[in-house]
């Protein structure tokens, strides 16, 4: 909440934030399971939906990677396409 | 001939018995195996439940078969799930270069736990089956 507002009026973070960054780069992971739902669970809100990039700090390569592997893992019923209360 | 290595996942439906699905799955083995192509993996994930109903079913019999195949194999194979009754979902999947590692890596199970930080992890998998099955 206090990161919107600060956005709005467009002061300096009290708290200074830390720098967001690619998991993916920082780890080297090259290929993204698309089995393994419950990693791909912190790529989406609760209701199911994919966060945005500038959430979860993903670098563009990565997040198309994703996107595609949550699609596939919802094809096989593994992450639900709608939910209420995710986690 | 080309090769390429694929990644199929099934789902069977949970009205079949034990063996039934060994049966299906079996049918399924030898297609692979009799057009020449060569299994590299297996693994059954048992009866699991499905993250949304399919067919009205609740949950269903996954699972994965790794192989090597001609690009022309995957049609044929493909459509012998979609004349299938006994499949609710199937995928599959071209595994590049990093896929085939990953793959290679986890059966050795050199994989350490992906992403060491961020334990905000759900169970919600293989938690009462049982109960509404069907």
């Amino acid at each position: 909440m206090s990161k919107e507002t600060n956005f709005i009026f467009n002061q300096t973070p009290q708290v200074l934030q830390k720098k967001k960054y690619c998991r993916f780069k920082k780890h080297g992971i090259r290929y993204i399971d698309y089995k393994d739902a419950e990693f791909l669970l912190k790529f989406v809100n609760e209701q199911g939906k994919i966060l945005p990039r500038r959430i979860t700090g993903t670098s563009l390569k990565y997040q198309r990677k994703i996107s595609v592997a949550i699609k596939r893992a919802r094809h096989l019923a593994l992450l639900p396409f709608l939910a209420d209360g995710l986690k | 001939m080309n090769t390429n290595q694929y990644e199929t996942v099934i789902i069977l439906t949970p009205v079949l018995s034990e063996q039934q699905m060994k049966d299906a799955v079996a049918g399924y083995r030898e297609l692979i195996t009799g057009n020449g192509g060569k299994l590299v993996h297996e693994e059954n994930w048992g009866l699991t439940k499905l993250a949304y109903p399919i067919q009205k079913k609740g949950t269903g019999f996954y699972h994965l078969f790794e192989f090597t195949a001609n690009p022309e194999f995957i049609k044929s194979f493909e459509l012998a799930f979609r004349r299938d009754e006994r499949v609710l979902r199937y995928l599959t999947v071209k595994l590049d270069r990093w896929g085939v590692d990953f793959n290679q890596r986890k059966r050795n199970g050199e994989l350490r736990t992906v992403t060491p930080q961020g334990e905000k992890v759900v169970v919600k998998k293989k938690v009462e089956i049982e109960e509404d099955e069907l």
